[in-house]
């Protein structure tokens, strides 16, 4: 067996090389994870040794695309946790309905299953109108995935008893067209998403938002990458809005921490404007 | 024999009772850290960290990303997360794909661990249906750890067990009864 082909110095290695080669910093993610996923992705495309691996990632940009690809984390579902959706109806868009004008950022937003269970809330809620959902990634191959609004059929089940589960009282198969083993979602939710690349750690603040949402991501970053977006996050966020974090993440170690105040027991922080 | 610097326990279907077992047997004051790794459902997410505080007398708490491994205390790993080790000596917690259909995996957690705690290791896999865990456990003993092993006769669920034994087995095959002192032996202050 060799699991250990690439050793945490190797990683270092290709970590610099990404880094110079083409302008992509991964090291400040967490190594363990980081590791895991180049292990791999190096035992599936059967490279012969370390040295094979690192020229062909300096030299081929089309593989340097798969590197990246295939080492962040794609996994996503719709309405995952249907406790946070149920507080998101409950407690958020009645304050987010006050708005003349509703801007929501889901940072990292994989192939967009979060953006699509949000502008469902925000459609119930008769808000999609006036909101604009923004989703961004630093994968571009899942940001065109988020765009197109199709997917497996098979997960249909499970988003269905999520969607009932957190509180929604339509028929959810309303909201999509099936054909075959794919479901379009409607045109009237895609209409209201602008979906982009973005990498959390090098590019900047494009807009002001209401909530942001930033489920799952975290926890790939080291402490000081963390604190990092998350002034990021502060800067985009307005007053009196709202940041929404992963079941296990939290803002309590963050250097923002003094100026939100956190709503209920759901990983949702509200902007308050005490100085920190 | 190494003094261990880490214990895992691996668990699926039927493992509740011998993990309550094997925790009340270390107690407090064990001289390694415990990190449990057990397949459960999503709904008793939260019960389950309080089941095993009033069962037993261990410090026991959910794995907070990036949260540093202490010896005295006992970890379990949350629903829904895979469960990575930092060569720091922290945890990391990771979404990515489910592994033997389980997340938190037994493999991966044991993977990791053996990459940082190398020979440090103390690791046992317990009852379960499923096959997770056994390359785990190839590498905890690749990289010069314990492994352990719940006897898969007298195990409720034999398959999980066994599917390491097949694979590589074990260097202790212990029966139900005896994992509770076996355990307890290992973690004895050095």
């Amino acid at each position: 067996m060799d699991t250990h082909v690439i050793k945490y110095e190797d990683l270092e290695l290709l970590l610099g090389d990404l880094c110079t080669r083409y302008g992509y910093d991964f090291t400040e993610y967490s190594r363990a994870s980081l590791h895991r996923r180049v292990q791999r992705l190096f035992a599936l495309d059967n490279f012969s040794g370390f040295a094979e691996f690192r020229y062909r990632l300096q030299h081929d940009n089309v593989y340097f695309r798969r590197f990246v690809e295939e080492i962040t984390v794609n996994v996503t579902e719709m309405l995952r946790d249907p406790g946070f959706y149920r507080t998101l109806r409950s407690t958020i868009l009645p304050v987010l309905a006050t708005y003349p004008f509703i801007r929501i950022w889901h940072a990292g937003c994989s192939t967009g299953e979060e953006v699509y269970s949000m502008a469902i809330l925000l459609k119930e809620a008769g808000l999609l109108q006036k909101s604009l959902l923004y989703g961004t990634d630093i994968n571009p191959h899942v940001i065109e995935k988020a765009r197109k609004g199709i997917f497996p059929v098979s997960q249909m089940q499970k988003y269905s008893e999520n969607y009932i589960q957190s509180g929604g009282l339509q028929d959810f198969s309303s909201y999509y067209t099936a054909n075959y083993h794919l479901a379009k979602f409607d045109s009237s939710l895609t209409g209201k998403m602008i979906f982009s690349t973005h990498n959390l750690v090098s590019d900047f603040s494009f807009n002001e938002f209401q909530l942001i949402l930033c489920r799952n991501v975290l926890i790939y970053f080291e402490r000081e990458l963390q604190a990092k977006v998350f002034k990021l996050f502060d800067y985009s966020l307005e007053n009196f809005g709202y940041l929404a974090l992963g079941s296990k993440e939290s803002l309590r170690f963050s250097p923002i921490a003094g100026r939100y105040r956190q709503v209920g027991k759901e990983k949702i922080w509200r902007k308050i404007n005490e100085p920190g | 024999m190494n003094q261990g610097k880490l214990l895992l326990i691996g668990g699926s279907a039927g493992s509740l009772q011998v993990i309550l077992s094997m925790l009340t047997a270390v107690g407090r004051g064990y001289a390694m850290p415990v990190v449990v790794v057990l397949h459960r459902n999503n709904t008793f997410e939260s019960s389950l960290e309080d089941l095993i505080s009033t069962r037993t007398k261990v410090a026991i708490k959910e794995i907070e990303e990036k949260e540093p491994i202490l010896p005295g205390m006992v970890y379990l790993c949350p629903a829904d997360y895979h469960v990575l080790i930092e060569q720091d000596h922290t945890f990391s917690l990771d979404y990515s794909e489910r592994v033997n259909f389980s997340r938190p995996s037994i493999d991966v957690t044991f993977k990791s661990a053996a990459d940082v705690y190398g020979a440090g290791v103390v690791a046992v896999v317990l009852s379960g249906g499923n096959a997770d865990g056994a390359e785990g456990m190839q590498e905890v003993k690749a990289q010069g750890g314990f492994t352990i092993v719940q006897d898969p006769g007298t195990a409720e669920v034999p398959y999980m067990p066994q599917q390491v034994l097949l694979r590589m087995g074990a260097d202790l095959v212990v029966p139900t009864e005896e994992l509770p002192a076996v355990i307890k032996g290992f973690g004895r202050p050095a």
